[in-house]
């Protein structure tokens, strides 16, 4: 089972919850799939609003944990000062921290990436860092004090699946005992099974669940498929072959004209 | 006083952080606010003073990715 920062889980899904039509689909979404961690925001709010509050007293009701985000901040300062603000709203030292370097891709900066991780784990913070498959940054932020991955698939929302699947197979392989979440670009359950089969720990994705014609079926697929993901990893899958093998003997086959 | 709100001016009586607060409507709301980039805590906000043309930024919890 996945393990971050001492938190054991029985689901590897992690559910994003914005975009969906409704609070109530979103709300069944998490119910159906039986997701223990969801990730959340903040945003400005008018003055007698209550909308925040609302949100917030429906996810806690579900029970759950809730990893708050940094999203859409470009600067370490912004990200670090949000961190904070999350932390003091959604009273938890969880953070998913995004610094983003590029507005089309929504890449992260990796430079202020691994500067902002030090800091808020100085700040005693357990920091999820949305971070690229590179090999070396993965190694920075890991000496910098995080204990979780969020490696990227693809670009967010793009729904492309896994961009560079042999930069996953090459972080699992160095980093065995270091929990991997994939962050962002999965579009179908397919592809989160791939990841799953990888050795990823987790997968972590919004868009593909809240913009689809029904998020509560989708929820519950993404959620069987990285179970199954998980299962065959630990099963040891097979090596490719390029030839083909014939999998009935060929020993005792009647010799016929 | 005029400060800037959320990205808009504001005109306010209070002077306090915490009665800036109560004066804009945000009365039992889960928030957080920062005060010219600077997060400024809940306990914080009794004694911190606003000047004109601060920014403050409230902000809450809402669905995110």
């Amino acid at each position: 089972m996945p393990n971050f920062y001492n938190v054991e889980i029985d689901n590897a899904l992690l559910l994003g919850t914005a975009q969906y039509p409704s609070p109530a689909i979103l709300t069944n979404a998490i119910r159906h799939s039986q997701v223990q961690i969801v990730t959340a925001s903040l945003r400005r709010e008018a003055g007698g609003s209550g909308a925040g509050q609302h949100f917030w007293d429906m996810i806690k009701g579900l029970g759950i944990r809730v990893l708050p985000n940094t999203a859409s901040c470009y600067s370490v300062k912004e990200a670090v000062t949000t961190a904070h603000m999350a932390r003091e709203v959604f009273d938890t030292t969880w953070i998913k921290l995004e610094v983003i370097g590029n507005s089309d891709t929504l890449q992260p900066d990796i430079f202020g990436l691994v500067e902002a991780a030090r800091i808020l784990c100085e700040d005693g913070f357990e920091v999820f860092p949305y971070t690229t498959e590179d090999l070396v940054l993965a190694d920075k932020l890991l000496q910098v004090g995080c204990e979780v991955l969020m490696p990227w698939g693809s670009p967010i929302g793009s729904g492309r699946g896994l961009n560079n699947p042999y930069g996953i197979r090459t972080l699992r392989a160095h980093f065995p005992d270091v929990p991997l979440i994939i962050d962002a670009g999965i579009g179908l359950p397919s592809q989160a099974a791939q990841a799953m089969e990888l050795g990823c720990d987790a997968v972590l994705l919004n868009t593909a669940v809240a913009k689809s014609g029904d998020p509560v079926t989708m929820a519950k697929a993404f959620s069987d498929a990285v179970s199954a993901g998980r299962a065959a990893f630990l099963s040891t899958p097979i090596e490719m072959s390029d030839m083909a093998q014939p999998s009935t003997p060929v020993i005792g086959k009647a010799f016929l004209s | 006083m005029l400060i800037v709100l959320n990205g808009q001016n504001c005109d306010v009586k209070s002077t306090t952080l915490d009665q800036i607060l109560i004066e804009c409507n945000y009365i039992n709301s889960a928030i957080a606010t920062a005060l010219n980039d600077t997060i400024v805590h809940k306990q914080a906000r009794v004694g911190t003073v606003l000047n004109e043309g601060d920014r403050l930024e409230v902000v809450a919890p809402i669905g995110g990715g």
